[in-house]
């Protein structure tokens, strides 16, 4: 593809860890082929060097949880042609959403000594209830063969190849033994996308939800599932919040077991 | 090493040793049950000492337990959640690739599979799941790239169900408990007053020719009589029953019945009950790229009807329920398989029942339909 212009890739952050961005970077054996594909135009995790706008593919991280983050945004998408949201805190607002079972200034007021200087907002959000979202990797962290399946998806005109089905599928693929059935140990497996490789259920834990919802998830069937293993309703309600907690089944499912 | 005048044999419980070896010394690479994480999966066996010996289980819908049952048996356990189709239909396989060169590309065909495998511990139900996707994969005018070469190089070792499972039904679906073909040799296990043997029936030349090369002896009467009892007892035993008569008209009668909804509220769409089954065939073929454009891969990977995008079409699933996708399953199972493939797709194992989390039960629900049905034909007549 001699004499093609690089497509310009801009990596941002919003309220997170960095481990998204952070996955990317550990791409080790792939970055030099993602580095030969792509101009990396603006990553300041990764480098200094700032390429102005507009960008073809922006990886966006994180959650919008102020008002100067909640007009970035806009900005942000103005500036990129495709728009890919990255990690729980981006798709679903992050273990930061907890805030929104609570009260902000209180916590504002309990953490601060003078509260009256953060400007914050009651709610994290994902990025999608801001602005329209072109594609939407999720994992706490993401996982990188994901993110590299995305850009190889991009940069060839194809559609990506990330399935919405429940890290079950994964998990039997691999010839793991149900932690559920086997062991009688809670797992949101049944109602998680799959991504991680069913990574908990292999070193014999439940899964924690990661990845979020599956396309329909059916959280009370498993709600009452796990009631049957002996789970309390007060730790269904935790088990729900995790970093997806804002995703929306997720958030019914805790709601209707807080009652 | 006696000479045997028909095909039943006596193998003491220590020639099973041997029975490994010779398979090994023959080049085949014994694959068979072993204890992983709590479960009896399928796994490479070297010697002996890797099977679950003194282990048995206990299934119930949406739970399994290993359970020490003290005794020296070998092959005291009902089926797990591996099934053999994963060394014949493996959960994700490459179909093809292709490299961009001058002249456009290159199409590189994937390595055939030629390793000489051993299956040992084999159960009837599992025969007859071979038998279904020997059809499904061979049986038409296509054929799926790889099996008949993974199909072809077998070695079946079958065991007899002195057993059953919780959850198994081969006796209601004519799979087991007894083997009666589809194997190179088929054993059953005898523990009887502190006796421990195999009775051994041939099923091919090869097994003939291995069985030769073990220290056996003809079977007599009472070992003949001993095996045909524990058969018996086994069909007695089984865990559960699903009355076949009429299936396939009493799902497509049952196709808008409102019971669907109440599996479907119970039911995660996790598509656990597929991937256990043994028959289950269901793919998802996925084209992917290197991030340079320079090489294409076309993988075929395990896909579920229980996934919304199992049914994608221009436009959007057309299962979009669950309801939809545990009815078509079932009704697949049951019903069209009879018209597309002309027997049943279920065998009886069991799996779907103990491994699926939500513990929905295939037989219990073919039931609830059949009472349905059954109490609608009184009421209007
Ligand atoms: S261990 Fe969890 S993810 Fe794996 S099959 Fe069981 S329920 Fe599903
Ligand atoms: S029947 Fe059970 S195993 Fe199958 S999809 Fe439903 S919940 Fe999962
Ligand atoms: S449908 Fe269930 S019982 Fe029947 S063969 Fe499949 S897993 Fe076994």
């Amino acid at each position: 593809m001699v004499g093609k212009r690089k497509p310009k890739l801009a990596v941002w952050k919003f309220a997170s860890c960095d481990g998204c961005q952070l996955c990317l970077l550990d791409c080790e054996d792939e970055l030099l082929a993602v580095a030969g594909e792509i101009e990396i135009a603006n990553f300041p995790e990764a480098s200094h060097r700032v390429v102005k706008g507009p960008y073809d593919i922006s990886f966006v991280e994180g959650s919008i949880t102020t008002p100067h983050d909640a007009e970035r945004i806009h900005k942000v998408r103005r500036a990129s042609k495709f728009l890919v949201t990255i990690g729980a805190c981006a798709t679903a607002g992050g273990i930061q959403a907890l805030r929104n079972f609570a009260d902000v200034s209180e916590y504002t007021s309990i953490v601060y000594p003078s509260p009256e200087y953060i400007k914050t907002l009651n709610k994290s959000t994902p990025i999608a209830d801001h602005v329209p979202v072109d594609f939407e990797l999720r994992g706490c962290p993401i996982n990188k063969y994901q993110l590299v399946e995305v850009l190889s998806a991009f940069l060839n005109g194809r559609k990506p190849n990330i399935p919405a089905y429940s890290v079950c599928m994964e998990c039997k693929m691999r010839g793991i033994v149900c932690v559920m059935v086997a062991r009688g140990i809670p797992c949101l497996g049944p109602v998680t996308q799959a991504g991680c490789g069913a990574l908990c259920p292999s070193y014999d834990r439940g899964c924690y939800g990661c990845f979020g919802p599956k396309e329909t998830p059916n959280t009370s069937a498993l709600g009452e599932a796990w009631k049957r293993l002996n789970v309390e309703d007060r730790d269904i309600v935790r088990a729900f919040r995790g970093v997806n907690a804002y995703a929306e089944p997720f958030r019914k499912a805790s709601e209707a077991y807080e009652k | 090493m006696t000479k045997r005048q028909e095909n039943i044999a006596v193998l003491e419980s220590e020639g099973l040793g041997y029975l490994v070896q010779a398979l090994i010394d023959k080049g085949y690479e014994v694959l068979g049950p072993r204890i992983k994480d709590g479960a009896v999966t399928y796994d490479q066996i070297e010697t002996v000492r890797d099977l679950p010996i003194g282990w048995t289980d206990r299934q119930e819908p949406g739970s399994y337990r290993l359970v020490k049952s003290g005794k020296k048996t070998y092959f005291d356990y009902a089926v797990g959640p591996h099934s053999w189709k994963k060394y014949l239909h493996p959960p994700e396989t490459r179909l093809w690739e292709a490299r961009r060169d001058e002249q456009g590309f290159t199409v590189i065909e994937p390595e055939r599979e030629t390793a000489k495998k051993a299956l040992l511990g084999v159960r009837p139900c599992e025969l007859q799941a071979l038998a279904i996707q020997d059809t499904v994969f061979t049986g038409g005018p296509y054929l799926a790239p790889g099996y008949q070469e993974r199909r072809s190089n077998l070695f079946i070792v079958a065991v007899n169900c002195v057993r059953p499972g919780g959850t198994c039904f081969c006796a209601s679906m004519k799979t087991g408990p007894k083997a009666t073909s589809g194997f190179d040799l088929a054993l059953t296990e005898i523990l009887e007053s502190g006796r421990h043997y195999f009775v051994v029936e041939v099923g091919s030349a090869s097994g003939e020719e291995l069985l030769s090369d073990l220290p056996t002896k003809v079977a007599d009467d009472a070992e003949k009589e001993a095996a045909a009892k524990a058969m018996e007892r086994a069909t007695a035993k089984m865990g559960r029953e699903l009355d076949t008569k009429g299936i396939r008209e009493l799902l497509y009668k049952c196709f808008d019945d409102p019971h669907w909804q109440t599996v479907a509220d119970r039911c995660f769409s996790c598509g656990n009950c597929t991937m256990v089954c043994p028959t289950c065939f269901c793919v998802n073929v996925e084209d992917g790229t290197d991030l340079s454009g320079q090489q294409a891969e076309r993988w075929s990977r395990w896909d579920s009807c229980f996934t919304r995008d199992f049914s994608y079409i221009h436009g959007g699933s057309i299962r979009f329920t669950v309801k939809a996708r545990y009815r078509q399953w079932m009704t697949h199972k049951l019903a069209y398989w009879l018209d597309q493939f002309g027997t049943l797709g279920c065998v009886g194992c069991g799996r779907c029942i103990t491994w699926c989390p939500a513990g929905i039960d295939i037989t219990e629900e073919v039931r609830a339909l059949r009472d349905k049905e059954q109490s609608e034909k009184v009421q209007s007549v």
